[in-house]
């Protein structure tokens, strides 16, 4: 269980609020999707969950203990990490890539190599294939797919992503979304995803939270929040692509 | 001119030893003082001014004055000119180092730290290695500018190539004058030709 409560992040010595008292609660094996416009604040709220940006007030509790209450080192290791900008290490393998974490914690070798060919397996990449390859000979789809096993290599219970499929093409995204989907069923993580992209959020998401401006707008399932959007901004928000297909295809009209 | 190098040969093997040796001594030196000084001021933003500063200021004083500075504090010999020469080859390291490790992109830095790495951990698995091209060209730079600067050397009687050059000088023989500036070219090219190959390698490895 993640649980964020009063959470508080400001900039500029407290004159701007980039995240304003957000409180969320993401139960065991659930994915919670932030959705919201660039800059709302959904970043900087993940970012405080594994500290990689300091909070300025209120709590964060992963599984039970404040993150501020462990070493920070520790606390990251427990929690898978994919963002968009992927950041695989160019001067190691997918192999060492993959089960860097791993290596961090002391695992041998032979255990390494093991684990990783099996990851590779896990996000349908021929381990045969790829383990001795480097990351620039791999397309960004593949890549992305490298990233998501290094996040799994430790088994952490909890998984932060941060639009980790926002810079790939449609066909691709949408594979790794079924991938997520299938890991999702396979390992029931808990997750907090984000995205700006409504449909993306509509595919992966049990909860979804709407942010806006640093605020939540509304947290509940999909059929909550299209059936009943709590403030205007959810109702445009959702209303929005619908309205975009409807003028490319005229049958969609009543 | 054949005739008269060989007849040099054995002497100029000695002293052709002699200088690489000043530079080898020195440049690692420079490397065990400089990388370490790279990394603090690459990590510690506020060290930064000072310590190029004063490298930089190391660089600008004249070989030829600084040998002379060092003589009554180190005497003469070869202690003085290592000294002197792990002076001048700091910087290119120190700001080879700086630059390789600034200049790693801040996503793979996210992604070292988002993943649980300590600093020593980052430093070590991921931004040496990445900078490391970078350093050793710093390295490489040191090195052939210490293959000419360790000609100066023998004014304070450090031996070295620099002994033809000098005897020259004061026998007013052009010969010796170009044996011992010819070998000191030779060795730098050939040290810049070596390391270059090795750096390439690196390069590729990467």
């Amino acid at each position: 269980m993640i649980r964020l409560t009063n959470v508080v992040k400001t900039f500029d010595a407290g004159s701007t609020f980039a995240v304003d008292n957000v409180s969320l609660e993401v139960s065991q094996g659930e994915t919670m999707v932030l959705l919201g416009t660039s800059g709302c604040g959904k970043t900087t709220t993940l970012k405080m969950v594994n500290r990689l940006i300091p909070m300025t007030s209120g709590t964060i509790e992963v599984g039970g203990r404040n993150v501020l209450e462990q070493p920070p080192e520790e606390l990251r290791r427990s929690i898978g990490y994919v963002f968009q900008g992927i950041g695989l290490f160019p001067h190691m393998t997918i192999n060492e890539n993959v089960s860097i974490v791993l290596r961090l914690l002391g695992y041998s070798l032979t255990d390494r190599k093991k684990r990783a060919g099996e990851l590779l397996e896990l996000v349908s990449l021929e381990p045969a294939l790829f383990s001795d390859k480097y990351p620039e000979e791999l397309s960004g789809g593949q890549q992305q797919r490298v990233g998501v096993a290094r996040a799994l290599a430790a088994e952490p219970e909890y998984l932060l992503m941060d639009e980790p499929f926002g810079a790939l093409d449609a066909l691709t995204r949408d594979a790794l979304q079924q991938q997520f989907l299938k890991l999702k069923k396979e390992f029931s993580k808990t997750i907090i995803f984000i995205t700006h992209d409504i449909i993306e959020a509509l595919i992966l998401a049990d909860r979804i939270a709407v942010m806006h401006k640093g605020r939540i707008e509304q947290i509940g399932t999909k059929n909550e929040i299209l059936q009943k959007p709590a403030t205007e901004f959810v109702r445009n928000l959702f209303a929005k692509p619908a309205e975009q297909l409807k003028d490319f295809w005229p049958d969609l009209k009543e | 001119m054949i005739d008269f190098v060989i007849q040099k040969g054995p002497e100029l093997l000695i002293k052709f030893r002699e200088h690489l040796l000043l530079t080898g001594i020195s440049t690692s030196f420079a490397i065990v003082a400089g990388v370490p000084l790279g990394i603090l001021i690459a990590r510690h933003k506020i060290t930064r001014g000072g310590v190029l500063g004063v490298a930089g200021i190391i660089q600008t004083i004249p070989s030829l004055a600084m040998l002379a500075f060092l003589l009554p504090v180190l005497g003469i010999g070869i202690k003085p000119a290592i000294v002197a020469l792990s002076l001048y080859a700091l910087l290119p390291i120190i700001r080879n180092t700086y630059t390789g490790l600034t200049n790693i992109s801040g996503e793979i830095i996210e992604a070292a730290t988002g993943l649980g790495f300590t600093k020593k951990q980052q430093l070590w698995l991921v931004e040496l290695p990445l900078a490391l091209p970078i350093i050793f060209a710093g390295i490489r730079t040191a090195a052939v500018i210490g293959v000419g600067i360790a000609t100066l050397s023998s004014f304070i009687g450090a031996g070295g190539l620099g002994d033809f050059i000098n005897r020259g000088l004061a026998m007013n023989n052009t010969n010796l004058i170009l044996l011992g500036a010819g070998a000191a070219a030779v060795m730098a090219l050939a040290i810049d030709f070596f390391l270059g190959r090795i750096e390439r390698l690196i390069w590729k490895r990467k």
